[in-house]
């Protein structure tokens, strides 16, 4: 007895088409009946949202340099206003023909920032060159010295106020929180108690009261006879708002540090701040980065609130812009080209900070 | 060795005691910490005397005695406490916690529940929406919360059409310049009750959920959860409104010569920060929910399925317990930072405690005391969450061998 096929078996249908535009968007949009109907609302959304959306920014928009009276007439966006308006908007109320120190400036600090990005300049060289740049960076914007004409802080204004705000102040709280979170970790109770009721106080009320504080209560608290400009003020509210914050951070990667580092450095005979200088501080610093740069993203937004307390900031350097009656109605074209500039800021930054949390996350894992 | 030992001690013999002494850890902890509290306390002093001296130049009164007298302020919406311009500064601060605490609860569960959709959908298999969730995520994030409110602001007040042309986008409920207006059931007596009854309810099924737990650990049957809750929380207050005759008279908005009249309303400032306060906390709630679902390894789901369960319990018994334990403690730290980010009510004039205190601190010159009182408040809220969140998470940490 044999078992011979005397015929083929019908073909079996090749599998689904999973490669192709087709085979992935049958994988990726319409793998279910849920997904189809969700891909089908959403399609039905981009389609009533995005062609009028590109119609007003860009075809109907008006680019020339043209007045209000041509932009009221068009259906677009009036990007003119922004090309009358950008040195407005960017530098505040900076006299007009001295807006290139600003300018100078902002490059300056943009590049050494830049700059620090790259691992190869995480040196600790790299902290001269930051205090220097920021020292520049004042000299630029105040003047006085060199044949600057001098700029009182009432006038700086715009992008450069808000950037300077944002690294002064993450600067100055820098070595204040890696005292702070160090006092939280302490064995000794007073010291431990004061750092933790600073760093609670302060994380538990909103910025904003904070600048209140210092632009009411801190004229108090000077010997009479002293008077603190308002953009110090900020800075001050800023630097102790950002310091507990940063302060949380910094202990965080102290925690995350193994104890056998600690127990090693004690073994090796180093004292406290030799422990804390050569062995714990480098590695928790390390781990703390990306955090950081978070806690930096935090602050570059929250500048903005400056603008509650009258500082020209970007944001009230906008308002300002259209002011004047005849742009009022401008407002939601200014409000976009700012929203951008904060945008790419921070979205760069949470990029960058993501990309280090990968390359970092090596060591301490078990 | 011993004689090292006793010198380290601080009791070594000879002319070395003195250096012994400073070197004793314990000793020079003590030394540290009287340095710096005597540091603090100089301070204080320096500045609590600054601050005595320029509020005597100045002849500005200290206390609180401010308070009691007449606000003369108006403020817009009072929509929780009584409140007249007569009425003192102290019942004007009420007013202001009231509003704060308005938009920051209704913001809370509004930012829940669009921050956890935009977070699972951010982790849909579906390309379409996983991009659209990301770029709203992205956007969201990445722009200050007050240019958000005040483009918010902006747009209510200028795109939308005046209150008399003003647009329906649910039957009966309008948007216009001058906010959100909807139908409102006329006050009846019953109400309060009907209230009061949804709170016995929310007891009622704590009591049925205590049994049910018990009756599951018996017998081993998990008695229905989901529709008896759902009975409870509707039935009750049904029911009471059923006694109260079923009052069923409700107040529409309705198009009077030149505006709409009726219904209740919400300002367009309130509605400009409660978009913005849930849009941008909404961002940040997805990206926690998304790290939370992440976080519970694939094994989990894998270990569930092979056991037999189906799918709704491997979600329901499986992941969602282990992916709630990570995504509620940083979702309350959202909760607060909402709250706290509702005072930038101030920017665009909703009536919340700090833009009343604003108002009341440049009325009376009484900057120390109204800006106590704001932190004061806002201190009560995160330490009352804190504390909760303390109890929270002893309550559901992993019980490790």
């Amino acid at each position: 007895m044999s078992f011979v096929a005397n015929d083929y078996k019908p073909e079996q249908p090749p599998p689904r088409k999973e490669s192709g535009a087709l085979g992935w968007a049958r994988a990726n949009l319409f793998n279910s009946w849920f997904n189809t109907a969700l891909t089908l609302l959403a399609l039905y959304f981009l389609i009533e949202t995005v062609p009028p959306l590109i119609r007003w920014l860009f075809i109907d928009a008006v680019w020339g340099l043209v007045g209000p009276d041509v932009c009221r007439e068009a259906d677009g966006a009036c990007w003119s206003f922004i090309r009358l308006k950008y040195r407005q908007i960017l530098f505040g109320t900076y006299p007009f023909d001295q807006q290139w120190r600003p300018l100078i400036a902002m490059i300056l600090i943009v590049s050494v920032a830049l700059l620090s990005c790259i691992r190869r300049f995480w040196q600790p060289w790299m902290v001269g060159v930051w205090i220097a740049t920021l020292f520049i960076y004042i000299t630029l914007l105040g003047g006085g010295v060199f044949g600057l004409r001098p700029v009182r802080t009432e006038l700086w204004g715009g992008l450069p106020l808000t950037l300077m705000l944002a690294f002064v102040g993450i600067a100055v709280a820098f070595p204040i929180s890696v005292l702070l979170a160090l006092g939280r970790r302490s064995d000794m109770p007073i010291i431990k108690a004061i750092c933790v009721g600073y760093i609670e106080l302060i994380r538990g009320v909103p910025l904003i009261t904070l600048l209140f504080m210092a632009s009411f209560m801190l004229p108090l608290f000077m010997p009479s006879g002293v008077s603190i400009d308002a953009v110090l003020r900020a800075q001050v509210a800023i630097i102790v708002f950002v310091s507990s914050y940063l302060a949380e951070v910094i202990r965080g990667g102290l925690q995350a540090l193994p104890k056998g580092q600690y127990e090693a450095a004690h073994t090796l005979g180093l004292s406290y701040w030799q422990m804390q200088r050569k062995i714990i501080l480098p590695q928790a610093l390390t781990i703390s980065i990306p955090p950081i740069v978070n806690t930096y993203l935090g602050l570059f937004k929250d500048t903005s609130l400056v603008a509650i307390i009258s500082l020209t900031d970007l944001l009230l350097a906008t308002r300002q812009s259209f002011a004047d009656p005849e742009w009022r109605r401008f407002f939601v074209e200014a409000y976009i080209f700012v929203a951008l500039i904060y945008w790419v800021f921070c979205y760069y930054m949470s990029k960058y900070s993501q990309y280090l949390e990968r390359v970092l996350n090596t060591g301490h894992k078990r | 060795m011993a004689e090292q030992a006793a010198r380290r001690g601080g009791a070594g013999p000879g002319p070395r005691e003195s250096t012994a002494f400073l070197r004793d850890p314990r000793i020079r902890a003590i030394i540290y910490q009287v340095l710096v509290l005597g540091g603090v306390i100089l301070l204080a002093v320096y500045l609590v005397s600054n601050t005595m001296t320029n509020l005597e130049q100045r002849s500005i009164r200290t206390g609180f005695g401010f308070l009691q007298s007449e606000a003369g302020f108006y403020i817009g919406e009072t929509t929780l406490v009584n409140y007249a311009a007569s009425d003192s500064y102290g019942r004007a601060f009420l007013v202001g916690i009231s509003n704060t605490l308005r938009v920051a609860l209704i913001g809370i569960v509004l930012a829940t529940i669009l921050g956890t959709i935009a977070g699972v959908a951010r982790l849909s298999s579906n390309w379409l929406i996983a991009k659209l969730a990301s770029i709203y995520v992205e956007v969201m994030r990445n722009v200050p919360l007050l240019l958000q409110l005040f483009f918010w602001y902006g747009l209510i007040s200028a795109a939308l059409p005046a209150s008399r042309d003003a647009v329906a986008i649910l039957p009966g409920t309008y948007l216009s310049r001058s906010g959100l207006q909807y139908p409102a059931p006329i006050a009846h007596w019953i109400h309060p009750w009907m209230l009061l009854s949804i709170l016995v309810a929310l007891g009622a099924c704590y009591a049925y959920y205590r049994w049910a737990k018990q009756k599951q650990a018996q017998t081993g049957v998990e008695p229905r959860l989901f529709l008896p809750f759902v009975g409870f929380l509707l039935g009750f207050p049904v029911i009471v409104w059923l006694i109260g005759g079923a009052p069923m008279a409700v107040d529409m908005p309705e198009l009077g010569a030149f505006r709409l009249v009726g219904g209740a309303a919400m300002s367009p400032e309130f509605l400009a920060l409660l978009l913005g306060l849930t849009f941008y906390t909404a961002g940040f709630i997805a990206e926690i929910v998304r790290a939370g679902i992440l976080a519970v390894p694939w094994g989990q789901t894998e270990a569930a399925s092979s056991l037999g369960l189906k799918r709704s319990f491997v979600l329901r018994l499986v992941l969602l317990p282990q992916a709630l334990r990570i995504i509620i403690p940083p979702t309350t730290s959202q909760f607060l930072n909402l709250t706290k980010n509702s005072s930038l009510a101030v920017a665009i004039g909703y009536p919340d405690l700090v833009s009343v205190g604003n108002t009341t601190l440049n009325q009376t010159g009484q900057a120390i005391e109204c800006i106590s009182i704001m932190m004061a408040c806002y201190l009560f809220f995160s330490l009352s969450i804190s504390f909760f969140m303390n109890w929270y998470n002893k309550n559901i940490a992993l019980v490790e061998r």
